[in-house]
C-alpha cells in the first residue's frame, strides 16, 4: 500500500496551482508542436528545457514531461489531417488517418487517435506505477541477441503488413534496410553508401525525411493525379454529439488494436534503444496481421489508427522507466529530460526511487493528472483542426507543401535533406504506381540500425555462432516465433503459387 | 606521455597570468543563434557536458542568441568534423570535442581534416576512466581481476575500436599480457547499462556515466586511470601505483571551426571563460569527477599537437 501513499502524494503534488497551470501550458505546447511537421518532442523539449530553471525540478520536470505528452497527442493531427506525420512517433498514424480523413471521416480518426492516445498513456502509467523496478530488472536482462529477436520479430510482422504481394514487400524492406545503412558504420566508424560522394548523407538518410517525402510530398502528389484537382473537400462538421458517437465507434472498432498498441508500445518503450517510433510502428503491423480481414487497414480503420495512438503515449511513458531507473534514455526525447536531470543536480539510477521519492513520485502523479488534460484539450481543438479540412484542395496543396519542406528542413537543418526528400517525394509517387507497399520501407529504416548492431554485436559475443539466439532463455522464444511468421507467408504463398499453376494447366 | 597534465596546467597558470594584462572588448556579438555541434550522440558524456554549458550560458543570461545543440555523433565523430570543416558561418558555429577531435582524423586520413585549423575556444576540463566489474562477480581488487581475464574468455564492452575506452582496454592487454574480447556500442550509456545486466563483464567508462549504478552498488570500480585518486572514490588505486606511468582523460573542449574570425574567437573565449568559473559549473566538475585542466587558446594549439602525437602511438600500440 505504500506505492498507492506514494501516488496520491505525488497526484496531490502536481495539483498544486504552479503544477497544474505547467501541465496545461505544456501539454498544449506540445500538442502544437506535434501538430508541426518536423518538429516533435525532441525539439519542443530541447527547446524549452533552459525555461525550467525558473522553477522547481519537479515542477520542471512534470512541465518537460507534459510537453512530451502533448507531443504524442498532437503528432496525430497533422497525420490525419494532412498526410504529413506530423513527428516521428505519428509516422504510423497516416496510414489509416489519412484515407479515413479523406472519406470525410476525419473527425472519427481523429477522436480515435485521442481517445486512443489516452488510454494507451493511461494503462501504461497504471503498469509503471506498480511494477516500476520489475521492470527494470527486464530492461537491464534485455542485451544485444535479445533486442535483436525483438527486431526480428517486427520485421517478421512486416510480412503481413505489404498486403499479399510478398515479393514486392520483401524488395520494400530491402529498400528500406538500404536506406538506414547509409551513412556511418556505427561499429567501425567508416562511412559507406555514400552515394555520389554526396556529403549529406554522411548524416546518414534521416528517417522523418523519408517519411514526410513519401507521406507529405507523395501524397500530395498523389492526390492531385487522381482526382486532377477536383477533390471534394471533406464536408465534416463538428458538434458535441458528433464527438460522442465518434468516440462510440472509434472504440468499438478500435479497442482491440488500443489494448495491442498499449501493451506493446510500453513494452518497447522501456526497452532503452528503441522508444516511441519502432514501439507504434510494430503495434500498427501487429494489429494489421491479427486482424480478422487485414486489407481493411490502409483504407481508413479506425483500429489502425487506434494501435500506433496508443502505442506512441504508452511507450513515452515506458521510455520514462530506463531513464528514471537506470540512468538511461529508452528514446531521444528522454535522453534530453536526462540532461535536465543532471542540470537540476539529480543523478537518475537505482537509487532515484529512494533519494529522490517527491520528485519520482510527483512526476508519476503528473502522468495521470497530464493525460486527462491532454485528452480535454486535444477534443477542445479538434473543431479547429477540422476546419483546416475543410479548405479547397487548392489551397491544401501548397500549405502541405510548404510545410513538407519546412519539416525535411527542421528535422536535420540541412538543405541536402529537403532535396532528399522530394526525391523521396517523387520515388514514392512511382513505386506506388507500380503497386509495392511503402510502409515496410518505412518500417525497415526505423528498425535497422537498432537490428544492424545489436546483430553484429550479438555475433561478436558468441564469436559467430548464430545458435546465440536460439540458447539464450529470452532471445531464443521470441526468435522461433519470429522464424515461424516469417516462414508462414512463405508456405501460404508457394502453396497458392502451386494450386495456381496447377489451375493454369487445367484451363 | 612526457608532458604530463600537471605541468600543462602549470603552463596554463603561467598564460593565464600574462593574459590578465590587457583583455580588450570584443567587436563580435553573434547575430543569430548559433549552432552549437556535439561530437556524440544524445544522451552520452560529451551531449550532457554540452546541454549543461547551455543552460548555465542561458541560466546566465549569458548570450544575446541561443547556443542550438545539434548531435552529429556519426562515424565516430566525422560527422561533425566534416560539417565544422565546411561551415557555412564560421562564426556562428561551435563545437562540443572529446578525445576523437584526435583520433579520428588519424584513422579516418581520408576525410581530409586538419584539426590545426580549427580554433581554440576552451578546454572545460578532463573527464577520467575508471575500470568498472558487476558486483555480482565478486571481484574486488585489481588483482583478482588480472586472475580472473586470464582465464580466458573475457567480454568488455565499449563505444567502440579506437575510441577512448578500447586504447585504455589495449594498454591494459598489451602491459599485462591479456586477452579480452571486445564489443563495441554506440554510447557511454549502453555500455554501462549492459555492465549492470551482466550482457558484458567489465568496462572502462567515465566515472559519470556509471554514477548511478555506481551509488546503487551495481557496479565495482578497481582501478582509475588518472593521475591521482578520484575524490568520489578515494579507495580506488590507479594504474600509476601499480607502477605504470599511463593516464588517460577524455577532453571536454570547446572548438570553433575553421576560418572563425578573431573577433569572434576572442568573443566564444571570454563567453567560455565566463561560463568555467561560475559555481554551477565547477560544482558539476566535482560532482562528476571531472578534472579541471584550463587552457587558454595558444596552449590549447600546444596540447592538440602533444595528444595527436600520443594518439599516434596509442593507435599504432593498438595495430590500427
Amino acid at each position: 500500500m505504500e506505492i498507492l501513499a506514494n501516488l496520491s502524494d505525488g497526484i496531490w503534488l502536481s495539483l498544486q496551482p504552479i503544477n497544474l497551470i505547467l501541465i496545461l501550458i505544456g501539454v498544449t505546447l506540445g500538442l502544437f508542436i506535434g501538430a508541426m511537421p518536423g518538429l516533435g518532442s525532441v525539439n519542443g523539449v530541447a527547446i524549452l528545457l533552459p525555461i525550467t530553471f525558473l522553477v522547481p525540478p519537479s515542477s520542471a520536470i512534470i512541465f518537460l514531461a507534459a510537453i512530451y505528452y502533448g507531443a504524442m497527442y498532437g503528432g496525430a493531427i497533422s497525420s490525419i489531417t494532412l498526410g504529413i506525420p506530423g513527428a516521428s512517433t505519428a509516422v504510423a498514424t497516416t496510414f489509416d488517418g489519412r484515407p479515413l480523413a479523406l472519406k470525410g471521416r476525419a473527425s472519427l480518426a481523429l477522436v480515435t487517435a485521442a481517445l486512443a492516445s489516452f488510454i494507451g498513456g493511461s494503462i501504461s502509467v497504471v503498469l509503471f506505477t506498480g511494477f516500476a523496478p520489475l521492470l527494470a530488472s527486464v530492461a537491464l536482462s534485455f542485451g544485444p541477441p535479445e533486442i535483436f529477436a525483438l527486431m526480428l520479430l517486427a520485421f517478421a510482422t512486416f510480412v503481413g503488413l505489404g498486403g499479399d504481394d510478398i515479393p514486392k514487400t520483401v524488395f520494400s524492406i530491402c529498400l528500406g534496410l538500404v536506406f538506414a545503412a547509409v551513412g556511418f558504420d556505427e561499429i567501425s566508424g567508416e562511412p559507406r553508401l555514400v552515394f555520389f560522394g554526396i556529403t549529406g548523407f554522411l548524416h546518414g538518410i534521416n528517417f522523418l525525411v523519408l517519411a514526410i517525402g513519401v507521406y507529405g510530398i507523395g501524397e500530395m502528389l498523389w492526390t492531385i493525379e487522381t482526382t486532377r484537382g477536383k477533390i471534394t473537400s471533406t464536408e465534416a462538421k463538428m458538434s458535441f454529439k458528433g464527438i460522442i458517437a465518434d468516440s462510440k465507434e472509434g472504440m468499438k472498432r478500435g479497442w482491440r488494436q488500443t489494448l495491442i498498441g498499449s501493451g506493446i508500445g510500453f513494452f518497447v518503450g522501456i526497452l532503452p534503444a528503441a522508444g516511441a517510433t519502432p514501439g507504434s510502428l510494430m503495434s500498427y503491423s501487429v494489429a494489421k496481421m491479427t486482424a480478422k480481414n487485414p486489407k481493411e487497414y490502409g483504407q481508413g480503420h479506425p483500429g489502425g489508427i487506434a494501435a500506433p495512438e496508443a502505442a506512441n503515449n504508452a511507450a513515452s511513458t515506458g521510455s520514462m522507466l530506463p531513464m528514471l531507473t537506470l540512468g538511461i534514455p529508452g528514446s531521444p526525447t528522454t535522453a534530453i529530460l536526462l540532461g535536465g536531470m543532471v542540470i537540476w543536480g539529480l543523478t537518475p539510477g537505482p537509487r532515484m526511487f529512494t533519494d529522490q521519492p517527491e520528485f519520482v513520485w510527483g512526476l508519476i502523479g503528473s502522468f495521470y493528472v497530464s493525460n486527462v488534460f491532454a485528452l480535454v484539450v486535444n477534443l477542445a481543438f479538434i473543431p479547429l483542426f477540422i476546419w483546416m479540412l475543410r479548405m479547397p484542395f487548392t489551397v491544401l496543396a501548397p500549405l502541405i507543401f510548404v510545410l513538407s519542406v519546412v519539416g525535411g528542413y527542421a528535422a536535420t537543418r540541412d538543405m541536402h535533406d529537403v532535396w532528399l526528400m522530394l526525391v523521396f517525394g517523387l520515388g514514392a509517387m512511382a513505386l506506388r504506381k507500380l503497386d509495392y507497399p511503402l510502409a515496410p520501407a518505412v518500417l525497415a529504416i526505423v528498425l535497422g540500425p537498432i537490428a544492424e548492431p545489436t546483430l553484429r554485436q550479438s555475433l561478436l559475443l558468441s564469436s559467430g555462432d548464430p545458435a546465440i539466439f536460439l540458447n539464450r532463455p529470452i532471445a531464443g522464444p521470441i526468435t522461433l516465433v519470429a522464424i515461424v511468421l516469417i516462414l508462414m507467408p512463405l508456405v501460404k504463398f508457394l502453396r497458392d503459387k502451386l494450386r495456381g499453376n496447377r489451375a493454369g494447366t487445367a484451363t | 606521455m612526457a608532458l604530463t597534465k600537471r605541468t600543462l596546467i602549470k603552463l596554463a597558470g603561467a598564460v593565464a597570468l600574462s593574459g590578465l594584462i590587457a583583455a580588450p572588448a570584443t567587436a563580435f556579438e553573434p547575430t543569430k543563434p548559433i549552432d552549437f555541434v556535439i561530437m556524440a550522440g544524445a544522451g552520452g558524456g560529451a551531449d550532457k557536458i554540452a546541454r549543461f554549458l547551455q543552460s548555465v550560458a542561458e541560466k546566465k543570461g549569458l548570450m544575446t542568441r541561443p547556443l542550438v545543440p545539434n548531435n552529429k555523433g556519426g562515424g565516430s565523430g566525422a560527422e561533425a568534423l566534416i560539417a565544422l570543416k565546411g561551415a557555412s558561418d564560421p562564426d556562428h558555429t561551435i563545437l562540443v570535442t572529446l578525445n576523437s577531435f584526435f583520433t579520428t582524423p588519424l584513422r579516418q586520413p581520408g576525410l581530409g581534416i586538419d584539426i590545426q585549423t580549427f580554433t581554440p575556444v576552451a578546454m572545460m576540463g578532463v573527464d577520467p576512466f575508471v575500470l568498472w566489474v558487476h558486483k555480482d562477480s565478486g571481484i574486488t581488487t585489481f588483482e583478482q581481476w588480472l586472475d580472473e581475464v586470464k582465464k580466458g574468455g573475457y567480454i568488455m564492452g565499449g563505444t567502440g575500436k579506437g575510441q577512448e575506452d578500447s586504447l585504455v582496454i589495449t594498454f591494459l592487454e598489451q602491459t599485462f599480457g591479456l586477452k579480452i574480447k571486445y564489443i563495441p556500442y554506440k554510447g557511454g550509456g549502453a555500455v554501462a547499462k549492459d555492465l549492470a545486466g551482466q550482457q558484458i563483464m567489465a568496462t572502462v567508462n567515465n566515472p559519470s556515466e556509471a554514477k548511478g549504478f555506481y551509488a546503487s552498488g551495481d557496479v565495482v570500480p578497481l582501478l582509475a586511470f588518472s593521475d591521482e585518486r578520484l575524490a568520489a572514490m578515494p579507495d580506488v588505486r590507479t594504474v600509476k601505483e601499480l607502477g605504470k606511468d599511463f593516464s588517460y582523460y577524455n577532453q571536454r573542449a570547446v572548438v570553433g571551426a575553421p576560418g572563425m574570425s578573431d573577433d569572434a574567437a576572442a568573443y566564444y573565449q571570454k563567453l567560455f571563460e565566463t561560463i568555467y568559473n561560475t559555481t554551477e559549473w565547477q560544482d558539476y566538475m566535482a560532482s562528476e569527477s571531472l578534472s579541471p585542466l584550463w587552457l587558454k587558446a595558444d596552449d590549447q594549439r600546444a596540447y592538440w599537437k602533444t595528444q595527436v602525437e600520443r594518439h599516434k602511438e596509442l593507435l599504432a600500440a593498438m595495430g590500427e
